[in-house]
């Protein structure tokens, strides 16, 4: 007999038009990492949602320890020791740690005012499972770094004791060495406490490194579990996407040809930034840059498109010299910049899909008369729905309710709207799914198809690996090498990205 | 130890303490007629109705809220509860009636807010006129004076020489600190203007508490009503016009944000009074008065400045310049 903490079985629930989950069932052993992957809109959240007792599942059972539980508020699911750790931090930065851990549950005295000294001794021994014991209780969270915030949002989670703890996404915002600590945290909470964990991710490295087991979700329908020791990555995402991914990153095909120099970048510096950074990008090419967080890619990204001065060297398009200092100059010579944080500084997520495709090039749309005319907006949006594969219902839809591939998608579009020459995309498929990554991909080769010149800046080893034509590496603000895409493996990648010199300074 | 004194520092209330002080010493040397008990007591009295509804204000501006309609609740009340008084209704009947109207009316307002889920400025600012306009409907805009002597006793006696709206406002905002920043009921709030969502479930009943915030500015609006009124010994229909901004300014002086989740009454107490101190300095160096709202705005659009600069340095968005260009030694 297996020691089963946590069973789901059964579980349904739709919301109006989509039946989010469909006949789940999960089983979580106590003192696993139990994983628990899918593309977006798979279920994974729905579920955490039900576990946590946030939505009410429509049908099926759940069992804490072998026996049944109703639970109807997250007061009642905490109680019975499963307790959430989300992705959007729920800290109030202006509190201190200690209040922030004991949300609404701080200890009081006899007449209901709080009883600071024993709050900050509990809180102190909470950092202490985290070796962060030198943090005071009554630091504003604000003040926190944001790994260190999501430890205060962990602790929160555990200051109930819970049985289960589930992390939705919990790395999306944290450097590697972040993550590094997080594992060893994990570890030693399912070690030491016993403590199971249903650990939500889209990066599926990571599953591998730190889960038990593992359970696919598609379509609000659990396709399979298993141990993670006996499978491979293929096989998760031969699971998830439910089809055979092939030239998932949309190779080159024999009859494309890179052409002339497009642009080029002469020894260009910035302060601490980067130094001396010398480059060309072909039409149709897609040029990588590789590099640890830090190493200066996106820097350089933000300053050919001039979101951020440049103090020296120079920039040339098709040989003559560029002066741009103003993202507006960029667009009006043809450089797009598909930025990595997409919800702040891409997108108008509160408007709809048509409006954010003609945002950058509303002129278009008047037919030299003042007024924009509906029906080429309405052509030309739906056009971009059909060839870019974005899923949603219909072009005036609100970008809010679509998934992050989604959103991703009509992000690339609106870019290809300024018919640019050069585009520059920083990590383009952060927090995208399998299936949406690869179209993505083939957006992105059929832009180069059409002559662009494309700098791809991306963390994510595999796709530069798949999709670059060229890769450069950066280190600590410098290009410390240059390798065609064909010569490229992770080990060389890696070596250069690493550095023989001691960089100083960097990570 | 160490860390503790920097966190202090830190402090918002700090910050404005040090300028309270330093005002203050600035003044008793500037005016013999700044450092008297007469001044000191006259500038008190005059920020004591307003100090009243900060209290109030503040618990609601932590919980994200925002209240413009306390002036309008104050002339209205004051004038309900005169015409109670008028009619001959028993002084403790009628200023509870008072008291009822206006957190009846902070209980509309939450309403509206917390479930029909109405910007809170727009809702109050209906309010503002709304409540204004009925002032002038019932008094026919009149102003209502011959209140029973023993009413305005309430608001004109004196313990010690120090009169009774100061004692009130600073038993109110003793009380309202400690509340707020030791009660796990009001610690709520922060939480509620903090993160909401998270409030939610942290098992806070958001709607609950936000509705009560409004009560208790329409409550406290009341009160400070009702002193006001005693104390002037009959209800003006303009009375309290354009308090709402100067309490707004003063509890974001004191530290709180429009966003919420941040704030406490003590800061709040110091912003009003360094407005009460700047403006009592201005009248005694001889400045036109006409120079007060300006002045007013100014030191909230500095203060909120100087917050602003503080957090840019904090993400690292600011760089403020060293004096002396650094060794090189530091940089091993």
């Amino acid at each position: 007999m297996t020691d089963i903490i946590l069973e789901a079985r059964g579980i349904v629930k739709t919301f109006p038009g989509v039946r989010a989950l469909d006949g789940v069932d999960l089983k979580v052993q106590r003192g696993e990492v139990h994983a628990l992957v899918g593309e977006n809109g798979a279920g994974k959240s729905t579920l955490m949602l039900v576990l946590g007792a946030i939505h009410k599942p429509d049908e099926g059972e759940i069992f804490v320890e072998g026996r049944p539980v109703s639970v109807s508020s997250p007061h009642d699911a905490n109680e019975q020791g499963i307790s959430i750790v989300f992705q959007e931090l729920s800290l109030v930065p202006s509190l201190s740690i200690a209040e922030n851990v004991f949300a609404n549950r701080q200890p009081v005295n006899m007449i209901n005012m709080l009883d600071r000294r024993t709050l900050h001794r509990q809180t102190r021994e909470m950092l202490r499972l985290f070796d962060l014991d030198r943090l005071d209780p009554a630091t504003l969270v604000k003040d926190l770094s944001i790994s260190n915030q999501q430890v205060v949002e962990i602790l929160k989670a555990m200051s109930i004791n819970p049985k289960v703890l589930i992390l939705d996404e919990p790395t999306s915002s944290l450097t590697e060495s972040e993550v590094e600590q997080l594992f060893i945290n994990i570890r030693k909470l399912k070690e030491e406490k016993g403590i199971s964990f249903i650990y939500i991710s889209h990066h599926l490295p990571e599953i591998f490194r730190i889960a038990d087991s593992v359970t696919v979700l598609r379509d609000g329908k659990k396709v399979c579990d298993a141990d993670v020791k006996g499978i491979d990555e293929e096989f998760l995402i031969t699971n998830m996407v439910g089809r055979k991914i092939e030239n998932m990153y949309g190779h080159r095909e024999e009859t494309d040809t890179v052409g002339d120099v497009l642009f080029e970048a002469r020894g260009i510096s910035r302060g601490d930034d980067f130094r001396d950074v010398s480059f060309s990008v072909r039409s149709g090419e897609i040029v990588g840059f590789s590099g640890l967080v830090g190493a200066g890619r996106t820097e350089v990204g933000r300053a050919i498109f001039g979101a951020e001065p440049i103090d020296a060297g120079e920039l040339l398009m098709e040989g003559k010299p560029l002066s741009i200092r103003k993202p507006e100059e960029a667009i009006a010579r043809g450089i797009g910049y598909l930025s990595e944080d997409r919800k702040s500084q891409g997108l108008f997520l509160d408007f709809s899909i048509k409006a954010n495709l003609i945002a950058n090039h509303l002129q278009d749309f008047c037919g030299g008369t003042p007024f924009m005319q509906s029906r080429k907006v309405n052509d030309y949006s739906r056009g971009c729905v059909r060839d870019y594969r974005i899923i949603s219902r219909n072009i005036d839809q609100q970008l809010k309710f679509l998934s992050g591939g989604n959103q991703q998608k009509v992000l690339v579009g609106t870019w290809f709207g300024i018919k640019p020459r050069l585009l520059i995309v920083d990590e383009p498929t952060r927090g995208v799914d399998v299936g949406a990554k690869s179209e993505i991909y083939m957006l992105l080769r059929r832009l180069a198809r059409n002559g662009v010149g494309i700098i791809m800046i991306s963390s994510d080893l595999m796709e530069i690996l798949g999709v670059s034509d060229r890769i450069m590496v950066m280190q600590a603000g410098r290009v410390v090498g240059e390798i065609s895409g064909r010569d490229a493996t992770e080990e060389r990648v890696i070596a250069m990205a690493a550095g023989t010199v001691n960089g100083g300074g960097e990570a | 130890m160490k860390e503790w004194i920097a966190r202090v520092a830190r402090q918002r209330e700090f910050m404005i303490f040090v300028i309270v002080v330093v005002v203050t010493v600035v003044m008793t040397f500037a005016s013999p007629h700044f450092l008297t008990t007469g001044n000191i007591l006259a500038l008190l009295l005059g920020l004591s109705i307003e100090a009243i509804v900060v209290v109030a204000m503040t618990n609601l501006m932590v919980s994200g809220g925002f209240d413009m309609s306390v002036g309008s609740v104050l002339a209205f009340t004051s004038a309900a509860t005169a015409t109670f008084l008028r009619m001959g209704m028993p002084i403790a009947v009628a200023v509870l009636i008072g008291l009822a109207i206006g957190a009846t009316i902070g209980l509309i307002n939450g309403f509206f807010v917390a479930k029909v889920g109405l910007n809170p400025f727009v809702t109050t600012l209906s309010g503002l006129s709304i409540y204004r306009g009925l002032t002038l409907i019932i008094t026919g805009g009149q102003n209502l004076a011959g209140l029973p002597l023993a009413f305005r006793a309430i608001g004109q006696t004196r313990f010690f020489g120090v009169q009774t709206p100061i004692i009130i406002a600073l038993l109110l905002i003793l009380i309202g600190e400690i509340l707020l920043r030791n009660s796990r009921f009001f610690r709520q709030v922060y939480y509620i203007g903090g993160n909401e969502k998270a409030a939610r479930l942290s098992g806070i009943r958001v709607d609950r508490m936000k509705m009560l915030s409004y009560v208790l500015t329409g409550l406290f609006a009341a009160m400070a009503g009702v002193v006001m009124t005693s104390r002037l010994g009959a209800a003006s229909v303009t009375a309290g016009t354009g308090m709402e901004l100067r309490v707004i300014t003063a509890v974001i002086i004191g530290g709180a944000s429009l966003q919420g989740g941040e704030g406490s009454v003590l800061g709040s107490f110091l912003g009003i009074l360094l407005m009460g101190l700047i403006l009592n300095a201005m009248n005694l160096l001889g400045v036109s008065v006409y120079w007060q709202t300006f002045v007013v705005g100014a030191t909230l659009l500095t203060a909120v400045v100087i917050d602003q600069l503080g957090k840019l340095r904090n993400e690292g968005k600011l760089v403020i310049p060293r004096l002396r260009p650094r060794k090189a030694t530091d940089q091993g």
